[in-house]
């Protein structure tokens, strides 16, 4: 991580972006005039929420637009200027630009790596289709050398993986090796992180630094983390609505930032430390007005309830009086809780307890089983062994076994609020479905409950009779919880609720889970792979790792004194900032 | 890699065994069904007049007096055998009388097959590619007509188009004699196979071009551009081996539904295959070619599956593969 000096010599930029504009094709401008260069061997963060056009900015400088927008007008320029204007070369001039001169590094290598081709040969297509190397055996020693330098194995049979016999971060490193294959001088990167979990993101980002280090190459690095960017760029610059609003060396950006909106996405973003109160500040997307206005969120119950403490700034030391964990009647006792998919086993003997108006966070990275556990708490997947008490009282294995009262007082929300809210529904008949299958009072009665419900997650009527293609993610998943809310459960599983969401939206939806908890205390799973959301969210912390439970305990305990080395590594890597 | 083989070999294996019950229920249905035709085989074949201790004699002699369960056995043993019985109608034997017609008909449709999977692919990645194009809204025009004619209207335009009224250069009947291969009077196989052609290709441009359209908005086929792929090679290369998947099954289907859909465009022609066969026989009362042909179509409707589940897994790498550690 190179210091961040603005009086770095300028020599030639590696890529110069002047008023980059781009349309949809319905003629609405989405980006307005974008300017930004990109110095070899330094990396420029593009930092913005969802629908500012980082993105769109990133991909217009390979000449790349995306099914919906219109070729975008400006300049960009490579080097020293001799390839021309990017944005008006034809077709097959950019195609030898692309992968050669600047490459591209996607948000999901999942979906970004073809499935049915060997990894090996993915790589070998682009040196092959730019002619690096002129036969197969010089292209496969380039590929060998490129999978060594992004830390994966490279050997003939390795290269003849399919992409989904690779993980995750593999997965990502393979995209980076091929991005990194024709030694380009530019290079961007679209959150090439999101979804990794922070021990394997640590890894990327080292290997991203290093060979941007080596090969001076310029990196446009585009996320939404601002963390990340601590930890990566030179240089940080903020887009707001298509618009950079504040550009600069990231210490300046983030350590005393001007613009108000910076300010704002700062102090959205969930700390480790649990110093910065998280949720206090106001939606920043403008589409995500709260109906209720004001000081909305916790009432300041400063020390009256043991419950909010967490969220407020902590001192390092837990002096919340945690209830005994040997408590005789806990809501929700799990034991020698076991799931196997095949011959391969998710959860191996979990065993755990959950007590009234507390919260827990089940933390781990995607393939730890924390999906399946809470699946099985709510009864969706019934083939576990092991028991599920609530109550003090054993629960049937699936949905369909329980009584339904049972069904009431554990109530879940999805991950996706794009895909868990029936779009020819209207809000009000989704609330309502928990309310028609318990067989909850009549039509009026039922209606009251909703308006209630969406009342309490500060949607209010209007959003009524809406359809979930009219609402924000923030406002649907808002939506999604007043589903789970209006039979009051004594349960709620949240299973990564705010990772499909923005900072600021999952700010405002953590201070709502808060208030919730405050007020009817309820009982709260909340699953999650984000560790810095631990103090701001939950009294306990329960880590898996590979189906079991390496850590468990008041949340400041595990925080502040890990005993699984596997935790202990993952508070190592988690990027920080201040 | 030894074990991802057995993996593969045990869901074969499975899917074999899952056809063979499918096929024994079907000749279970079959025969029921045959028992239902109204009318007697005995009395059809002798006609009117046949005096009662005639009737007695065919009937003993055709077994008709047995156990149901026992004919169906003898039957179904029958099948495994290769002896499908005889022919009420000509006294000869079905295996004999079928040979020559099934030879007839899979030419057709191997024909129609020929012309219809390639022209199909190709028409529906051209659509996806030209999305909104006018080469886009004429194709996805004209495939929507076609599937919603039924498949003898068509026939009856060509025949109308081609040898009647407006040009009069193909044959509308087949006319070779008895005995002689179809193929060798290709003029009067050119009409039949267009329209089996006309009717099955319209599913497969429309399933393309669905599944073409997705796969270009993937993120794979984004990532080939940026990697300066030329466009010829992301679509030939990345895009449409994974279009072709779900189109298998419905060529799949379509070619299952040929062995049936035959029967009316082979009685459209006068065609000498196992449509017209299926249509004298039942006209005939001959029980035992009907029973014959209903379980070779549904033996082939079966068949035909098996292959699309088949080519479905060995383009799948997930499934051929075992997964990462």
């Amino acid at each position: 991580m190179s210091t961040n000096t603005m009086e770095t010599q300028v020599t030639t930029s590696a890529l110069c972006a002047t008023d980059l504009r781009v349309e949809t094709d319905a003629g609405v401008e989405i980006l307005h005039g974008v300017s930004f260069t990109l110095q070899p061997g330094r990396i420029l963060a593009l930092v913005g929420e969802s629908g500012s056009g980082k993105t769109t900015a990133g991909l217009a400088c390979m000449g790349h637009f995306r099914q919906g927008l219109a070729k975008g007008t400006g300049t960009v320029s490579l080097g020293g200027g001799e390839a021309g204007n990017i944005l008006d070369l034809p077709d097959h001039q950019l195609r030898r630009l692309r992968g050669k001169t600047i490459s591209y590094v996607p948000q999901d290598p999942a979906l970004s790596l073809n499935p049915s081709m060997r990894i090996g040969e993915q790589i070998a297509e682009t040196l092959r289709v730019h002619q690096i190397g002129a036969t197969d055996s010089e292209h496969r020693l380039r590929v060998a050398e490129v999978l060594a330098e992004v830390g994966l194995p490279n050997d003939r049979a390795y290269q003849r993986r399919y992409p989904h016999q690779l993980s995750g971060g593999q997965q990502q490193r393979v995209g980076i090796a091929m991005a990194f294959a024709c030694r380009p001088s530019v290079i961007v990167l679209d959150e090439p992180t999101t979804g990794l979990d922070v021990t394997t993101q640590a890894v990327v980002l080292q290997t991203i630094d290093e060979l941007a280090e080596r090969h001076q190459v310029a990196g446009l690095y585009i996320t939404h983390d601002l963390a990340v960017v601590a930890q990566i760029a030179d240089e940080v610059a903020v887009m707001l609505s298509g618009d950079i609003v504040e550009h600069g060396a990231t210490d300046q950006v983030l350590y005393s930032p001007r613009h108000g909106y910076t300010r704002r996405l700062l102090a959205a973003v969930p700390d480790l430390a649990g110093k910065r109160r998280v949720g206090q500040v106001e939606a920043i997307t403008g589409e995500q007005p709260l109906v209720v206005p004001g000081p909305h969120g916790v009432p300041d119950t400063t020390g009256s309830t043991a419950l909010v403490d967490d969220a407020k700034p902590l001192s390092g030391t837990g002096h919340r009086a945690t209830p005994a964990a040997a408590d005789p009647h806990p809501l929700l006792r799990v034991r020698d809780l076991s799931h196997s998919y095949g011959e391969h086993q998710v959860l191996d003997g979990i065993g755990f307890q959950l007590l009234e108006g507390e919260s827990m966070m089940l933390l781990g990275e995607s393939g730890s089983g924390k999906t399946t556990l809470s699946r099985c708490v709510a009864g969706l997947n019934d083939a576990y062994t092991g028991s599920i008490e609530l109550f003090g009282e054993e629960l049937a294995t699936g949905t369909r076994a329980r009584s339904s009262e049972d069904r009431r007082r554990i109530q879940y929300v999805f991950q996706s609020p794009f895909s868990s809210l029936n779009p020819r529904r209207t809000i009000a008949e989704s609330v309502g479905v928990p309310l028609q299958m318990s067989g909850i009072g009549d039509k009026r009665k039922r209606r009251a409950l909703v308006r209630e419900a969406l009342d309490q997650v500060k949607l209010g009527e209007r959003f009524m009779e809406r359809r979930p293609g009219d609402l924000s993610g923030g406002e649907r998943q808002r939506a999604a919880i007043a589903r789970a809310l209006v039979n009051a459960p004594s349960l709620l599983v949240c299973d990564e609720i705010t990772s499909a969401l923005d900072v600021s939206v999952q700010a405002s939806i953590l201070d709502l889970l808060r208030t919730l908890q405050t007020d009817h205390n309820m009982s709260m799973l909340f699953v999650t792979h984000n560790i810095a959301l631990a103090r701001h969210i939950s009294q306990r912390l329960a880590v898996l790792q590979k189906g079991k439970i390496v850590d468990i305990g008041t949340t400041d305990e595990v925080l502040d004194n890990p005993q699984h080395h596997y935790t202990q590594e993952l508070l190592a890597n988690v990027p920080t900032f201040k | 890699m030894d074990r991802s083989y057995q993996v593969i070999t045990r869901m074969i294996a499975k899917r074999l065994l899952v056809s063979l019950i499918i096929l024994f229920i079907v000749s279970l249905l079959v025969f029921v069904a045959t028992l239902l035709l109204p009318g007697d085989p005995a009395q059809a074949i002798l006609g009117q007049q046949a005096t009662p201790e005639r009737l007695a004699a065919l009937r003993e002699q055709m077994h008709l007096n047995d156990p149901v369960f026992v004919r169906y056995f003898t039957w179904l043993g029958g099948l495994f055998t290769g002896n499908l019985g005889y022919s009420a109608a000509t006294g000869g034997p079905v295996t004999a009388l079928l040979a020559d017609r099934i030879q007839s008909s899979l030419v057709l449709m191997g024909l129609a097959a020929l012309i219809s999977i390639p022209v199909g692919i190709i028409v529906g990645t051209f659509s996806a590619l030209k999305r909104g194009r006018a080469f886009d809204n004429a194709s996805t025009g004209i495939s929507l007509v076609l599937a919603s004619l039924p498949e003898f209207v068509i026939g009856i335009g060509l025949v109308a188009l081609f040898s009647t009224s407006v040009f009069k250069i193909l044959p509308s009947v087949t006319m070779a004699p008895p005995g002689e291969a179809v193929w060798n009077y290709p003029v009067q196989l050119v009409l039949p196979t267009i329209t089996l052609a006309l009717v099955v290709t319209p599913y497969i441009v429309r399933m393309m071009r669905a599944t073409m359209l997705e796969v270009l908005d993937s993120g794979f086929v984004e990532m080939a551009r940026l990697k300066g792929v030329p466009e010829r090679q992301v679509v030939l290369r990345h895009a449409v081996p994974h279009a072709l998947a779900p189109v298998a099954q419905v060529i799949a289907i379509q070619l299952a539904w040929m062995a049936g859909g035959v029967v009316v465009i082979e009685f459209l022609f006068r065609y000498p295959g196992i449509g017209q066969a299926l249509v004298d026989a039942v006209a005939n009362r001959d029980v035992q070619v009907v029973q014959a042909l209903s379980i070779l179509i549904a033996a082939a409707y079966i068949v035909v599956n098996l292959l699309a589940d088949l080519v479905g897994i060995f383009t799948n790498p997930k499934l051929r593969t075992e997964k990462a550690a």
